[in-house]
């Protein structure tokens, strides 16, 4: 994770884009001041791009691979780190240009700097703004408030499983209770770090066991993990509440019951992990809400900002929800 | 000799059943005459069992306990409904303010006691308070020669409006039901086209539509209907829905 908290993750593609984004918006705002008619802006715009956009790529470029020393440094060296490399990326471009090709009006180099170290300063105090509207504390705050509950429906049905098994299968009924307090114990621990897939897994399995208990031959569950890395990590207590999700719009309101299929893999070094389930469109009760979806929705945003996204999508009678995160974080 | 009390269980859960089975085994004077998975099957066994108590699970695959105790309604003797759920805080608030009877899953043996011995039939205010919980029924329940029929709605092809009844028509046969089409097509209005005045059909049962020329020999159209030879004239009012498809 980040040493430097403070300074942005210029690991981060989100990041980036928003660098890239700021930029071009204040070239765009640079090319509407200067032009006194409207017809001179795009000219103007494309002149301003072609002088700005080398600078901020090889910025880009210079920083992602300089993200590793920088995020060791405190953040006021960070800055001036930064400022000096700006400074050194603008004068070489300027130089590089100024060999190779011939601008009618090509600003002298240190009046770019300038204005380099400008643009620069405004981009760094955006994201020390957005950085302290999502501080650690602040994130630490909502991530707790997010934190996945387990349906009430469910603990009281499965207590109530277990008790019926306690006259007549008391061994059933130990495991059963040892599950149980497995999984209370991961949903009411305080640790919101990044957790190994195969933990998670093996909590999926402690869930999917009690909740068999109840819907026996019902539930159905087929895991395709043989392309799983073993050592991803993921956000804990994603993929149990899609599971609980799953079994309570996909299983319980068939009277056969129904699959459930979990696939896991990695695609480009990414981590994708895809949770289906049948759905019946005429079950109008069981319209849920998509309070679960969207805690998770949120839980990965704050992890992994813009680079992990998740998906929901029905056809042919399942629903299937398709969850993307970096697979190295 | 002290009556015995004939009880049906409806619960889609095996352990839930199971355990229910237990507790109503240490409570002298009842009887478990039947289970059932869902509240389908539960209307069904209760027709031949004649229960007393019909305790019924909240949610339930294929028909839920809102729905079977409406239907049951219908049944002679009327059994006294008791629900039963694990959580449903919706319901809950609706059972308290309309006292009807209900127990919290995990059930202690005190209070399922005490709620077979104080069971009583739903009134028909209770009836009422039901019918915000379940929204649409799965079913509709006719009652035909001292029994009660379920006809799933997705089998019916027409429902039509005759004096007094509606004519509910499916591939088989037709059925009277006493309702207002009205009603119907507000609570099913998703699935029926309001084709005439007093006709909704089942847009999956629209085959297509044709001009045919009617008993006053004026040409009017007509919809096509899947599985049956019967037409459903379409009223003026409603032709745009022809030319829409």
């Amino acid at each position: 994770m980040r040493k430097n908290s403070r300074l942005p993750n210029l690991h981060n593609l989100g990041i980036h884009l928003r660098i890239l984004l700021i930029v071009n918006l204040l070239a765009a705002i640079a090319a509407i001041l200067l032009s006194k008619q409207f017809n001179e802006f795009l000219p103007l715009l494309a002149e301003l791009s072609a002088l700005v956009q080398p600078v901020l790529l090889l910025s880009m470029l210079g920083l992602y691979v300089l993200y590793p020393v920088l995020s060791k440094l405190k953040y006021w060296q960070g800055v001036v780190a930064i400022m000096a490399l700006e400074i050194a990326f603008t004068s070489l471009v300027f130089i590089f240009i100024n060999r190779f090709f011939t601008f009618e009006s090509i600003p002298e180099t240190y009046r770019a700097c300038l204005l380099t170290v400008i643009v620069t300063a405004i981009v760094l105090y955006y994201f020390h703004l957005q950085e302290r509207a999502y501080s650690p504390a602040i994130a630490e705050a909502r991530l707790q408030a997010l934190q996945a509950r387990i349906r009430p429906h469910f603990l009281f049905n499965s207590i109530n499983a277990v008790l019926s098994l306690i006259r007549s299968q008391p061994k059933r009924a130990e495991t059963a209770l040892e599950d149980m307090a497995d999984l209370f114990r991961v949903l009411m621990s305080e640790n919101r770090e990044l957790v190994p897939l195969v933990k998670e897994i093996s909590l999926c399995h402690q869930y999917l066991d009690l909740e068999k208990l109840r819907l026996e031959d019902r539930l159905k569950i087929t895991w395709q993990i043989n392309d799983m890395p073993s050592d991803a990590m993921i956000p804990p207590l994603i993929l149990q509440p899609l599971l609980e999700n799953a079994v309570y719009h996909g299983i319980e309101p068939m009277p056969e019951g129904g699959e459930i299929m979990v696939k896991i893999y990695t695609k480009l070094k990414e981590l994708h992990i895809v949770i289906s389930n049948p759905y019946a469109p005429k079950n109008n009760h069981q319209t849920g809400n998509k309070m679960a979806l969207k805690n998770i929705k949120e839980r990965l945003k704050l992890h992994f900002d813009l680079e992990s996204s998740l998906k929901t999508d029905t056809k042919n009678n399942r629903y299937e929800v398709h969850i993307r995160i970096p697979e190295k974080v | 000799m002290p009556q015995i009390l004939k009880i049906l269980i409806a619960d889609d859960e095996a352990p839930a059943r199971n355990r229910m089975r237990d507790l109503l085994s240490d409570i002298e004077g009842v009887l478990v005459v039947a289970e059932a998975s869902n509240g389908k099957e539960a209307i069904d066994l209760a027709q031949t069992t004649k229960p007393d108590v019909m305790l019924l699970d909240i949610r339930m695959p294929l028909m839920d306990g809102i729905e079977a105790a409406q239907h049951a309604q219908k049944l002679d003797p009327r059994p006294n409904i008791i629900f039963t759920t694990a959580f449903d805080a919706y319901a809950i608030k609706a059972f308290d303010l309309n006292a009807i009877d209900y127990l919290l899953k995990p059930i202690r043996l005190e209070r399922l006691q005490t709620a077979i011995n104080k069971a009583h039939t739903l009134k028909p205010l209770s009836i009422e308070a039901l019918k915000p919980l379940q929204k649409i029924r799965s079913h509709l329940s006719i009652h035909e020669r001292g029994r009660v029929l379920l006809v799933p709605i997705e089998q019916v092809i027409y429902l039509r409006a005759e004096l007094k009844y509606i004519t509910v028509r499916t591939t088989e046969r037709e059925y009277l039901i006493e309702e207002s089409l009205t009603h119907l097509e507000a609570e099913f209005g998703e699935r029926f086209l309001r084709l005439h005045r007093n006709c909704l059909a089942a847009v999956d049962f629209i085959a297509g539509y044709e001009k045919r020329l009617n008993e006053a020999n004026e040409a009017q159209w007509v919809a096509l209907l899947r599985g049956i030879p019967e037409t459903i004239a379409i009223s003026r009012r409603q032709q745009h829905l022809v030319r829409e498809t």
